[in-house]
This record gives structure tokens, sequence and C-alpha cells, in this order.
């Protein structure tokens, strides 16, 4: 019995001694000995010395010791591997943080805040102290802070939950929660009462922040889904609403247009060195624009203008072009294509706390109101304009005045497609290229024109308005299903009280 | 028989007429003639099929293909129809079956589930295939489960799918639900996953996805992730906007610790990943976890907005093993000897394996059978190991599914996978989840099927 107790005290002995000596080791030896002791406890077996060995190796190493790491890495185990992450990515954040790229260094920053690492707070300061890129160093000050909120005193604690709820941080609501719920306990000490107080107000002033961003933001995407409605359906809304041709191949003239700037890309790709590649998109919109007036005009010549007048057989026969469309599309492009979008489309622009507002959709807002006023322009402001009007209110008595009836009526056709080939370039941008992508659309176009209106363009700008803001309105609560469903009961909810749509065409050439 | 057929033929007559009744007279009998011409031109060939499948020593096996080729599922289904004709034309060189050639018949059910139940009725019924090989969609296979029951055929059905399903005659070579979706989940919350606390399951809205988070939402529930940490949306088909749901992920995962569990479908995955890299989230902040989106999918895809993303499978095209390299291998040869689309850039996939190895199981059930009759097939397959591309596979034992691997990869830029994570040996399929049906079993050696366990 003695002799285990006399073993037992002798084996601690020698352990006090040799953790002692270990721990000497590590404060007395240069910082490279140190960071090759802490690389050696990373593979230890005991889980302190590896948590211990990661700290130091974060707090002292750089990047200039990854080569190293990745040595280690090279045969590790799975519980290296584990320990090896995290220093790999402190160092390589940490790198970055002084990176060329807006982007690499906010990737960075966050990624440190939510490392939950104390000891990163000395470089996030350095950095945001020469940082010039505002979004930037707000990312940079909220890891700070949101590091300094896990901190043990209570009064930095108080003043991290402070500073955070003036940044307004949303990444913080968790944690500020998680501090907030200690208030009033009977047993939480003064120092936890303080934090709890400081984190609450801190989360109000959060949330109101909160409920108008998401307010913002649902209207922009409001506005951002009837700009796209609306540049789907302007083409639609000449070829049906002037013309009264039910045109059912009207998507398919979109995938046109979104063909075309693909095989743009490609061209580019072959032909163009890759410093202009960019350039390709700006040169598929004349190409799309054009190669979707040239099917639309052999289209009218050929199958249309046969059946001017009767809109049911229009539509059938319409429809079997469509058909033939996607499968010819099918049967050339494949299902497997797709449009790149140009690198300064990418990505977005922040314009306050947690309001990111996409690049593409900014473009497709502006592409759409560019197109309404050239429309307008066009029909309104032009001596072309008057004669497609004189064509469609009285057909025979513009004859007899001399306008080539037969010509306009093939332009007017060419100029709708061109613009549906117009929108099907922007909707590579936010959707795929695919043989079926008319079909998503089509259905969405007819309800905006005869919603708006048969006949008139403003009908047709403020229904999509109206359909895309109400869509957006009610998806947050009602789920992305539904809020489809209630549009289009609304829709014919609507159509049944009105069914020549929001602006119905009055007076003498009511009846076409 | 005869007593079959004849309710056909008068079936035939009757819409003949009905087509026929309102149109002229003289259309009435050139279409007549035309039909009657069409039909002596078929009955010709048959007999002249008949008078060589005579003359030669053995009739040849006949085998199934019901892939939709044209639609929007065809950029799916073509492939499995090519690793199907590629794994029968393997078979071939190395002497058939039973000392009998296979021979592929390959029917177009045009992406229409209607029409997939008349053609696995006219495999079965009219050519009297000995198997089918078939199907991606689940409403596809629901609905062809009838004709199969009814005409006691053979199904291999390759792609993952929710389970709760135990048909006596179709097997299960894709993943159960546990087989992908429940270790993805698994791995997202241990150390290595990132140990996230939240999910966001979000889907198409059809059975797959509603049935598999159904399952995982238990699952989560029972791992005692508090109900507010999970979120679950649904999306149309052919979905395109997905700007208020990214904002909303947006919003779930702000403070870290979330991720999105994808079991979107087809074309709407394109618009989702641009979107959600568009509004700034990065895979760091909340990593998308798909269940549909494989390596033959990407080949089309826009890569950059999907780089660092992660995918649950049973097997990946990088997966390293020597066999796999020769299937790859020989998958583009074969892609570019019958100058198929794209040739040798085709990729092998998850559901492309499957499909390999369906055949090759298959065969080697045959040949332990000895015959071609289903009920002894199917008795033989129980059990049966494969060589698969990815790994040695085995059917189970009662059950008709697979036992597999399972394996979560990163997405490359190139449109590869990285393996982060494989699971230890095969998981045992479970048709039934333990988390959402733990009472029901699925057993047609000791039971009929579906039972409830004791």
């Amino acid at each position: 019995m003695r002799r285990i107790v006399g073993l037992a005290l002798l084996w601690c002995m020698a352990w006090v001694v040799t953790g002692g000596l270990a721990a000497e080791a590590h404060t007395s030896a240069s910082p490279p000995m140190q960071l090759e002791q802490a690389l050696k406890d990373l593979s230890s077996e005991e889980e302190s010395a590896r948590d211990l060995a990661i700290h130091v190796l974060i707090e002292q190493g750089d990047s200039t010791w990854l080569p190293r790491l990745d040595a280690l890495r090279a045969n590790a185990d799975r519980s290296l591997r584990m320990a090896i992450k995290p220093v790999a990515d402190a160092w390589k954040h940490r790198a970055n943080l002084t990176s060329l790229d807006a982007d690499m260094r906010r990737s960075a920053a966050t990624d440190l805040g939510t490392g939950g690492r104390t000891v990163v707070i000395p470089w996030l300061e350095a950095a945001a102290a020469t940082e010039s890129h505002r979004w930037v160093r707000y990312a940079m000050e909220e890891s700070i802070q949101l590091l300094k909120l896990a901190s043990d005193d209570p009064e930095v604690k108080a003043q991290a939950a402070e500073k955070l709820g003036e940044l307004r941080s949303q990444n913080a609501v968790p944690a500020l929660k998680a501090l907030a719920q200690g208030v009033g306990e009977p047993n939480s000490t003064q120092d936890q009462n303080h934090v709890a107080r400081a984190a609450a107000v801190a989360i109000d002033q959060i949330e109101t922040w909160n409920v108008w961003s998401t307010a913002i933001e649902t209207l922009f995407r409001g506005i951002s889904l009837s700009s796209i409605l609306l540049i789907m359906s302007v083409g639609l809304a000449i070829v049906f609403g002037l013309m009264g041709v039910i045109n059912m191949a009207h998507g398919e003239l979109m995938m046109i247009g979104a063909y075309a700037t693909f095989v743009m890309q490609e061209c580019f790709k072959v032909y163009v060195p890759a410093d202009w590649f960019d350039a390709y998109y700006l040169a598929a919109l004349p190409a799309a624009f054009l190669a979707a007036a040239l099917f639309g005009l052999i289209l009218e010549a050929t199958v249309i203008r046969f059946l001017y007048g009767r809109p049911l057989e229009t539509m059938l026969a319409t429809w079997g072009v469509s058909l033939i469309l996607i499968q010819g599309a099918r049967i050339y492009f494949g299902d497997l294509t797709a449009v790149a979008a140009p690198t300064w489309l990418n990505g977005g622009t922040q314009v306050m706390v947690g309001v990111f507002l996409p690049f593409n959709r900014l473009f497709i807002i502006g592409l759409s109101i560019l197109c309404v006023t050239g429309i307008y322009l066009l029909l309104f402001r032009s001596s072309v304009g008057l004669r497609v009007r004189a064509v469609t209110q009285n057909r025979n008595m513009s004859a007899c005045l001399g306008i080539p009836t037969r010509k306009v009526d093939a332009y007017t056709f060419a100029f709708g497609s061109g613009l549906a080939g117009i929108a099907g370039w922007a909707l590579t941008l936010v959707g795929n290229v695919e043989p079926g992508l008319g079909q998503n659309y089509i259905v969405d176009s007819f309800m905006v024109v005869v919603t708006g209106g048969v006949g008139k363009l403003a009908g047709t700008i403020i229904a999509s308005l109206g359909i895309g803001g109400l869509n957006k309105l009610m998806e947050p609560s009602l789920g992305a299903v539904y809020a489809k469903v209630l549009i289009l009961v609304l829709v014919i909810l609507f159509l049944q009280r009105r069914p020549s749509g929001l602006f119905a065409v009055k007076g003498r050439h009511a009846e076409g | 028989m005869t007593s079959q057929k004849s309710p056909n033929t008068n079936q035939e007559i009757s819409r003949n007429k009905a087509e026929a009744g309102p149109s002229r007279r003289d259309f009435l009998l050139q279409s007549s003639r035309t039909a009657a011409g069409i039909g002596l031109a078929a009955m010709l060939g048959n007999l002249g099929q008949w008078a060589l499948s005579y003359g030669a020593d053995k009739e040849p096996i006949k085998v199934g293909v019901l892939h939709s080729l044209s639609g929007t599922m065809a950029i799916s289904e073509v492939s499995l129809k090519d690793v199907v004709s590629m794994a029968v034309e393997e078979i071939n060189a190395k002497g058939g079956l039973l000392g009998r050639p296979l021979k592929l018949v390959i029917v177009d059910p045009a992406s229409n589930w209607d029409l997939f139940a008349e053609k696995a009725k006219q495999l079965l019924v009219q050519d009297k295939v000995a198997v089918v090989f078939g199907c991606w969609t689940s409403v596809s296979r629901k609905s062809v489960l009838p004709v199969f029951e009814k005409n006691n055929g053979l199904l291999f059905y390759p792609v993952q799918y929710e389970g709760e399903e135990c048909s006596r005659n179709v097997f299960y070579t894709g993943a159960a639900v546990n087989q992908q979706a429940v270790p993805a989940v698994e791995y997202l919350m241990s150390k290595e996953g990132g140990g996230l606390k939240k999910f966001y399951l979000l889907g198409t809205d059809y059975v797959y996805p509603r049935t598999t988070n159904k399952i995982l939402r238990a699952m989560l529930l029972a791992k005692k992730v508090p109900a507010a940490n999970i979120m679950e949306e649904y999306t149309p088909f052919h979905h395109q906007d997905y700007q208020t749901i990214v904002g909303k992920i947006k919003k779930f995962s702000a403070g870290g610790g979330a991720c999105v569990i994808s079991t979107i479908n087809g074309d709407s995955n394109v618009p989702f990943y641009k979107e959600f890299a568009n509004q700034g989230l990065r895979a760091d902040d909340a990593p998308i976890m798909a269940f549909s989106v494989a390596e033959d999918e990407l080949r089309g895809m826009d890569k950059t907005a999907l780089v660092g993303h992660l995918a649950a499978w049973n097997y990946y095209q990088s997966v390293d093993t020597p066999q796999n390299k020769q299937f790859v291998a020989n998958f583009k040869a074969y892609c570019k000897k019958n100058n198929l689309p794209d040739g040798d850039k085709r990729v092998t996939d998850d559901p492309i394996e499957a499909a390999y190895f369906g055949v090759h199981v298959w065969k080697q059930a045959v040949e332990k059978a000895g015959s071609i009759e289903v009920d002894a097939v199917r008795k033989a397959v129980y059990g049966q190991k494969f060589l698969a591309p990815g790994g040695e596979i085995m059917m189970d034992v009662a059950n008709h599914h697979t036992n597999k691997p399972v394996l979560i990869g990163e997405i490359l830029k190139d449109g590869q996978f990285k393996v982060v994570w494989r699971s230890k040996g095969l998981v045992k399929p479970e048709p039934w989840s333990e988390y959402t049906n733990p009472e029901k079993g699925c057993d047609w050696v000791t039971h009929q099927g579906t039972y409830k366990k004791a």
C-alpha cells in the first residue's frame, strides 16, 4: 500500500518538475524556438497542450511559417488537422487584412471576429486605424467589439455592448441576447446586471434600425422585381398591346437574346484578349437586340402576317413556333450553357448598415428605365411612332393616307421582338441560360400586360410595379409559394372587376 | 395472353374512331391507308426480326432504359441512359449474360409523368424486358410503381430519394435519407464541420424536399437544436427571384454558426447561388449544403458563385480509386466514340455511378440465379457485392436498398469536388427514417415489405 502511495507521489513530483521545466522553456526561449516547440505540441495527445500551442502560434507566428504547417498537414491525422486549421486560418486572415482587395480585407476582418480569439484584437485595431474603406473599417470595428464582448471584464463587456449598439451590428444580436437574459435574476451580481442592461439597450437600438433597413431592402427588392417584370413585358406590350398579336413565342425571343449573349461570350473567349473579356457583355447588347429582332421579322413574314385579326390561330401557331425553338435550342446548345456576368456587375454596394444592393439588380433597374424612356420617345415623339399609332388606331384610314401598313406592322413586330432580346440579355445576369428560359417568364409577362390594360404603356409600368411590389411585400411573411398564389388570385379578382385592366382604352377606337 | 391483347386493340380502334370522327371523309380514307401501310411495314419488320432472331443461336436478353431524353429532365437523365448503354456494352463485350447478348430497348418518357407509366407498361408488356433501368424524379418513380408491381417487373432506380418506400419490384441504388441528408447535417454539427447551430432548410416545393426536411427537422429537434434555430422554406418550381430568401438567410445567419441545407432542384440553383454571392454572403458566413447539385449539373453552370459550398453524395468523380479512374476514362471514351454531346468533356457523378453499378449488380444476380426470371433474380440480388467505382458496395440483404459510403465534398472552381469527410465504412440504408417512422421497417425476406417493428 505504502509503496503504491510512494510511487504515486514520486510520479506526481516528476510530472510537476517536467511540467514546470516545460513552462520555463516556453517563457525563456526565443520566439522561433518557442514556435518550434508549439509546432511539436500541436500533435500532442493532451488537449490543453494543443490549445496552448495553437494560442502561441497564432500570437507569435505569421504567414511565413505557413510552409511548416503545410508540411505538418501532409501526413497529419484528423486531430492534428483540426489543430492546424485555426492557426493557418488566423495567419491567412492576418495577411489578408493588408490585402489590396477591399473584399478580402473585409472577409478577413469578419472571420477574425467570429473566430473568438482575443489575441487578434491588436491586429484589427492596427488595421482599422489605417483603413480607408468605410465598410471594411466597419467590419473591423465590429469584429473588435464582438471579441471584446467575450472578455471577462464586465466593464469592457458593457462598453463593447454599447459600442455594438451604436454600430447597429446585426452580427452581435445572438451574443447580446445571451447577455441580456441575466437581467433581474435574483442571484445575478451587480456587474452582470450592468452588462445585461447595456446589452438590452444595444439590442433595442439594433432592432429599431433593423426594422428600417428591412423596410428599405423590401422596397428595393420590390423595385428590382418590378424592373425585371417591366423589361420582360415592354416588348410584349408593343406586340400584344399595340398590334393585338398574342405571341406565345415571346419568351423564346428572350431566349434568343440570352443565347446571343452566350454566343458573344464564347466568341470573346476565343478571339479577344482576356483583358477585354468583360466587354463581351456590352457587345452582346446589340447582338441580342438584332438577333431577336431579325427572328421577329422572319416570324412576322412567314407566320403572323397571314393570321392578323385571328388571335386564336396566332396563339396556336406561335405556340408551335415556341416549341420548335425550345427543342431546337436544346439540340443545338444543349442544356449546359452559362453566362458569367462581367466582373463589374458581380457583388454589390453597401449603402448603410444592413442594406446591401447588388450591382446586377441596380443595372437592370437602370436599364428598364432607359428602355421605357426610349420606347416613349420613339412612339410619341417621332414620326415613326406616329405611323405606328396611326396604324394601330385605324388601319384603313392610315392606308388611305399613304402609310405602308404592311411595313409598319413588320417593323413594329421586329421592334417588340428586339426588346424581348434585350430582356433576355439582361436576364442572364440573374438567371440561367437554358432552353426553357422563356417558359419561366411568359406567364408573368402576359399577366403584367393584361393587368395593365392592353395597349397602354403606362398600364404596363404601373402593373409591373404593383405586381412586383406586392409580391415582395407578401413574400417575407407568406413564403414564395403562397405569395405567388395570392398574386394570381388577386390578379384574377381584379380582372373580374375590371376586365380591360388598369388603363382601359376609351373612345372611338376602343373596339379595335 | 390473347385476353390481354384484345381490349388493347379495341381501345385503339375506338381511339382511332374518336380521332377521325370530326374529319372529312377523304382525310379519313387517306389516314386509314397510311395506317394500313405503316401496319404492314411494321408487320414485315417484325417478321424479319423474328426470322433473324430465329436464325441466331441465342435470343438476346432485352434490357429497358426509361430515362427522359427530352424535356426539362433531359439535362440530368440523358447521362444515365449513356452510362447504362456503356455498362451493357461492357457486358456484351465479355460474352453477354448466360451466353446471350443483351439488347437495349430505349424509350423516351419526355419528362412527362403520365408518359412514364405508359412507357413502363410498353417495356414490360410489349417488349417483355427482363429489367428496367430508369426514372429520376420521385414523381416519375411513383407513377411507374403500380405498373411494375402489377406486371411483376424489375426496376433499378439510381437516384438519391426521400425514402418511405419499400417496393418488391424496385431496387434503389441511390441513397436513402440516412445515407445523404442525415450524415451531412451531422457533419455540419460536428466540430470538424464547424459546429454549426442554426439550420435554414430551403427547398423546391415537392415531395423529396418536403419529406427530407421533415426527417431533418425531427432529427435536429431530437439532437436538442431549439426550434427557433430551424427555418424551413419552399419555393415553386423554376423560381427565379431569391432576393427575399437570401435576405432572410442573411438575417438568420447574423452572428455566425448558420448553414443552408438546400434541396433546391434544377434551374433554380443558378439564380439562388448568384443572388447569395451578390448580396455579399460567403461560404464562411453560411455554407450551403446541397443534395441535388452534382458534377453533371455543375458542368454547365458558372462556378464562381458556388466555390467553397458543400454537397453530400456517395460518390464523386474525384474519388481516388483505381477502378474509378478506369470508369471515368471509359465513360469519357464511350461518349467520344459514340459522338455524344460534349464527348470527352463529360463528367461522372453519383447518379451516373449508381446507374452503372446497378447494371452490374443485376448481371451478377442473373448469373447467380441462372435465369432472368424476376423473382429468382430479386432473391439473388440480396447481399450482392460489387466493386463500384467509388468503392465496394453491398445490396442490402432484405430491404432492396444499397449499403454505400457517404462523402461530403466541397465545390472547386473546375466543377469538381474535394472530399472533406467520408463515413467509416458503408452506411446501412433505412427506407423508413428512425426519426419520423421509428416503428416501421422494410424487409422482403422475413416480412412482406413494410412491417411494424415489434
